[in-house]
């Protein structure tokens, strides 16, 4: 059951690049990935690739395949139309390094803006915490995100409007709401989102959790259950006669 | 004159998996500066992939368990020769290591008391592993991560480190290259960590990301370290085998633990027929008591399929061998099965097993709720490692410390599951507390010029003969030594393919100075690949070294020339050193008496 492929693939750094295709057979249930790696061993030796795992589980090999953000090693090729040539491009969100690698740093250094995790105090004498299974299935979704940076590729704010002192974008929406929904933590969170993560600026496309490999409901269960908290505590007036929001 | 940069701290740790993030974060704390090296970005190391979970006797699920029963599971699995002072201080000090990631930020499955839940896996006797679904190696990464940037450290990303450096005997530093643009630096460290992780890569069929390339071992054994037991890798039992872009990809023992079972073509539960000494009375009679300890009944033994890995790995292969196999060659395992014992099974296997789950849906139109699953072996572990003093992590060479999958010690001739995660928390923490303590006591070493230049002309050779137009591609080599190890090192071994191997290694050596790369140095792969490759032939090399001189099958090291135990090679542990020549010498060292208190504590569990 073998055949060929074309794969159309960005070659090229900051001075410039250009899509070249290249063939290469296929087998079955190979992914991207696979391919890529198969046309770098025997094509294009010194292609610059970034990937790990092959399992989908480090985030390391996002990339847009035939236009969209998705990871090189869970995109099958039975799911792709193999009659056109497969385009694979490097995120165009990020500064572009080389071939199919960005400069993500980006979201690294953002991700330091967002306040340590502070727990309250133990619950019990030998320092440990009590905590229900249900109160942590929440944050638990949060926390499968594998810094993919896909959701932070499609966010039209940062893509489009270029707005990344503004805007931390929905990963880190999704950092921020597994602590302010984490059952232990006790720091005040709200006011950082509001003007230093610029929450504002998500207008609820939903394009975020459309391209989330992990399956993580980004808008519905961090992005508005945040976005609501904001407004309660800014925007309720008992809340503002009181003085409790800044 | 070779250009580079130089960067100075006083503790250097190289790779920023577990075991280097704990150890960096325990330098900082003690007020040293730290910098961090890695060859991915922040978070990617092989320990993201860990699945099943973290092995502690926190007791919180069986209050019969404490860190003595930990102990002596843990010397049962490595059949004795394990480092016994580490096999101690971890199960001592893995609970603490634990619940100081809760602290973190870290939050694992929870008891319906409301405390850290754990899981039943092979060779422990109680139920005894954190975790967080199947994807615990995320969570302890990521916690660790989101800790460490908050301390005072600096964070070297993609960036590989090719050599160490030294004075004298004593270790002062590395150097390396940073992948983005191939450009050169040079750590000065007063003292240095190795928490590079395994050496998969080495073989074809691996769990093991692109970065288990042995790199920590032979940065060790080229600066005159010694390793120790590198004879004893693991084959994981269950890796997938369908479709084939995907063999090697682990299925994690959590399937097992929570009730997967193995099954042949016959759909016979073949692990029943052949049940090891040292775990007989560990092991339930019938499937129903096996099914029984599965949800927790305290007088029931545990299921077959949940003794060690070596021997689960080794009775699939027989079953393949005798024809009994499944139609792509390997076994069937099977949880879907349980719905006949509780309603909403689905349910829980996908709460359970989520990760599972998507792999086969995704990767091989399979739904594990509703049917078994393809198995096979896959390398997965290495046992041995640098050689460390169990209580600092130091290793032969002074300054130079290692801790993780790179180290040797804990785990013997076969490491339990849930074992590793714990290992890098306990052993990192000591590798950088005491990284730190020889640091505050020395100062910056000289860095020999000249060693350096070399050390650069080196990793640029192919460069050259890429210019000239022709030579070896690296990947290639690569895989030509990849299938080599397979199919001559692997899971059943035997004197004379092992010498074959040792040959074939050494004519790869010979290719591999022509090793060809074109571009330039901007994150060029095939670059990096090649030097990947003088890292895996090193390794591959010392691999072989060790086995040829176990002559016995103990653990993870099964040979057909010598079937059984032997009683004399009970006692000692297998020591390698790189000698002036480049010649790789092993010699057999007797292990340390243990201390009267620990062998009463391994009698009176047996
Ligand atoms: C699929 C899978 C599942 C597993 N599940 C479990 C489990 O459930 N429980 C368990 O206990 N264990 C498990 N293990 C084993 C465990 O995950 C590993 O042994 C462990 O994570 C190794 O951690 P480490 O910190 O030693 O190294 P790694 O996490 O491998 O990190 C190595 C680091 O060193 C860096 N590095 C390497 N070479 C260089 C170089 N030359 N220059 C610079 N940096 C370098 C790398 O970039 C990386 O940052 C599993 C392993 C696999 C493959
Ligand atoms: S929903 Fe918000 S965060 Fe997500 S892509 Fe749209 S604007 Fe961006
Ligand atoms: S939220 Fe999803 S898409 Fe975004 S970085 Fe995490 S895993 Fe990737
Ligand atoms: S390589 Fe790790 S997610 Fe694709």
């Amino acid at each position: 059951m073998t055949a060929t492929a074309t794969f159309s693939i960005w070659r090229g750094d900051l001075q410039g690049g250009k899509l070249v295709d290249y063939q290469t057979e296929i087998v079955q249930g190979m992914v991207v990935l696979d391919a890529v790696r198969r046309i770098q061993a025997d094509q294009a030796n010194d292609m610059a690739v970034r990937w790990n795992c092959k399992a989908g589980k480090c985030g390391s090999c996002a990339t847009e395949i035939n236009g969209k953000p998705r990871l090189m090693c869970m995109t099958r090729l039975s799911d792709l139309s193999t009659t056109q040539p497969i385009r694979v491009e490097p995120m165009r969100t990020f500064p572009h390094i080389r071939d199919l690698v960005t400069d993500v740093s980006w979201n690294f250094a953002k991700k330091r803006t967002v306040r340590k995790f502070n727990p309250r105090k133990p619950d019990a004498a030998d320092g440990t915490w009590r905590m229900a299974q249900i109160d942590v299935d929440r944050v638990q979704e949060f926390r499968k995100c594998i810094e993919c940076f896909l959701c932070q590729d499609v966010c039209h704010v940062l893509r489009n409007h270029q707005l990344f002192d503004e805007y931390i974008g929905p990963r880190l929406l999704v950092y921020d709401a597994a602590l302010v929904m984490h059952p232990l933590d006790s720091d005040q969170r709200l006011a950082d989102l509001r003007h230093a993560h610029g929450i504002g600026y998500c207008n609820i496309t939903k394009c975020c959790t459309n391209v989330c490999p992990e399956e993580i409901k980004i808008t519905d269960n961090a992005i508005i259950p945040l976005k609501e908290r904001v407004v309660d505590l800014y925007f309720d007036p008992l809340t503002r006669l009181f003085g409790g929001a800044r | 004159m070779a250009q580079y940069e130089t960067i100075q701290h006083d503790v250097l740790v190289i790779g920023a998996g577990g075991a280097g993030l704990r150890g960096a974060i325990e330098a900082a704390g003690r007020g040293v500066s730290v910098g961090v090296i890695s060859k991915s970005l922040l978070g990617k190391a092989h320990t993201v992939m860990a699945e099943g979970g973290v092995a502690a006797a926190l007791s919180n699920v069986d209050d019969r368990d404490n860190w003595k029963v930990h102990f002596a599971d843990t010397m049962r699995g490595g059949q004795y020769v394990n480092n016994w002072r580490m096999a101690e201080l971890h199960a001592k000090e893995a609970p603490d290591r634990v619940r100081e990631l809760e602290a973190w930020g870290a939050v694992f499955d929870r008891t319906p008391d409301g405390r850290i839940l754990q899981r039943n896996f092979g060779g422990h006797r109680y139920a005894r592993l954190a975790h967080v679904g199947d994807r615990t190696g995320l969570e302890m990464i990521r916690t660790l991560q989101d800790h460490a940037t908050f301390e005072r450290m600096s964070f070297y990303t993609e960036f590989t480190i090719v050599s160490l450096l030294k004075e004298g005997n004593r270790v002062v530093g590395a150097i390396g290259y940073q992948r983005e643009k191939g450009l050169f630096f040079v750590f000065q460290a007063k003292a240095v960590v190795l928490a590079t992780g395994g050496l998969g890569r080495a073989y074809k069929i691996t769990s093991n990301s692109w970065e288990g390339t042995g790199d920590g071992f032979a940065l060790a054994l080229d600066a005159g370290a010694e390793l120790r037991d590198v004879e004893f890798v693991q084959f994981h039992p269950t890796g997938m085998i369908w479709p084939p872009s995907v063999a090697g990809l682990l299925v994690t023992e959590g399937v097992r633990g929570e009730g997967g079972v193995l099954r042949n073509r016959l759909g016979r539960r073949f692990m029943f027929d052949d049940i090891p000494a040292l775990y007989k009375n560990q092991t339930a009679d019938t499937e129903e008591e096996g099914w029984r300890y599965t949800v927790g009944d305290k007088n029931a033994r545990r299921p077959p399929e949940l003794v060690t890995r070596d021997h689960v790995a080794r009775c699939i292969m027989r079953e393949v061998r005798e024809g009994r196999g499944s139609p792509h060659g390997g076994v069937f395992l099977d949880i879907a099965w349980i719905k006949e014992k509780i309603p909403n099974a689905e349910k829980h296997i996908r709460a359970k097993l989520p990760s599972m789950y998507d792999q086969f849906l995704k990767l091989a139109d399979l739904d594990i709720t509703k049917e078994p699953m393809e198995v096979g072996p896959t390398t997965h572990y290495s046992m041995g490692g640098v050689r460390v003093d169990g209580d600092s992590q130091m290793s032969s060479l002074p300054g130079l410390f290692a801790a993780g999958e790179c180290a040797a010690g804990l785990h013997g001739a076969n490491r339990l599951g849930g074992n590793s995660l714990s290992d890098l928390l306990v052993f990192g923490k000591r590798a950088g507390e005491y990284a730190a303590r020889f640091a505050l006591e020395t100062s910056l070493g000289r860095v020999s010029e000249s060693a350096v230049n070399e050390n650069i002309r080196q990793a640029l050779a192919p460069f050259e003969n890429g210019a000239k137009g022709r030579g070896e591609s690296p990947y290639q080599l690569q895989a030509e030594l990849q299938e080599m190890m397979q199919e001559l090192v692997g899971i059943v071994r035997t004197e004379n393919e092992m010498v074959r191997a040792l040959d074939g290694i050494q004519k790869l050596k010979e290719r591999s100075r022509s090793l060809h790369v074109e571009g330039n140095r901007m994150y060029n792969v095939g670059w990096h690949t090649a030097v990947d490759v003088g890292n895996l032939l090193t390794v591959s090399e010392a691999i072989c070294r060790a086995a040829l001189e176990r002559r016995e099958s103990r653990g993870a090291h099964y040979r057909i020339d010598y079937p059984d135990k032997s009683e004399s090679l009970a006692k000692v542990n297998t020591t390698l050193h790189k000698g002036e020549d480049g010649a790789i010498s092993v010699r057999l060292e007797p292990i340390k008496e243990m201390p009267a208190e620990l062998k009463q504590i391994i009698e009176e569990m047996k």
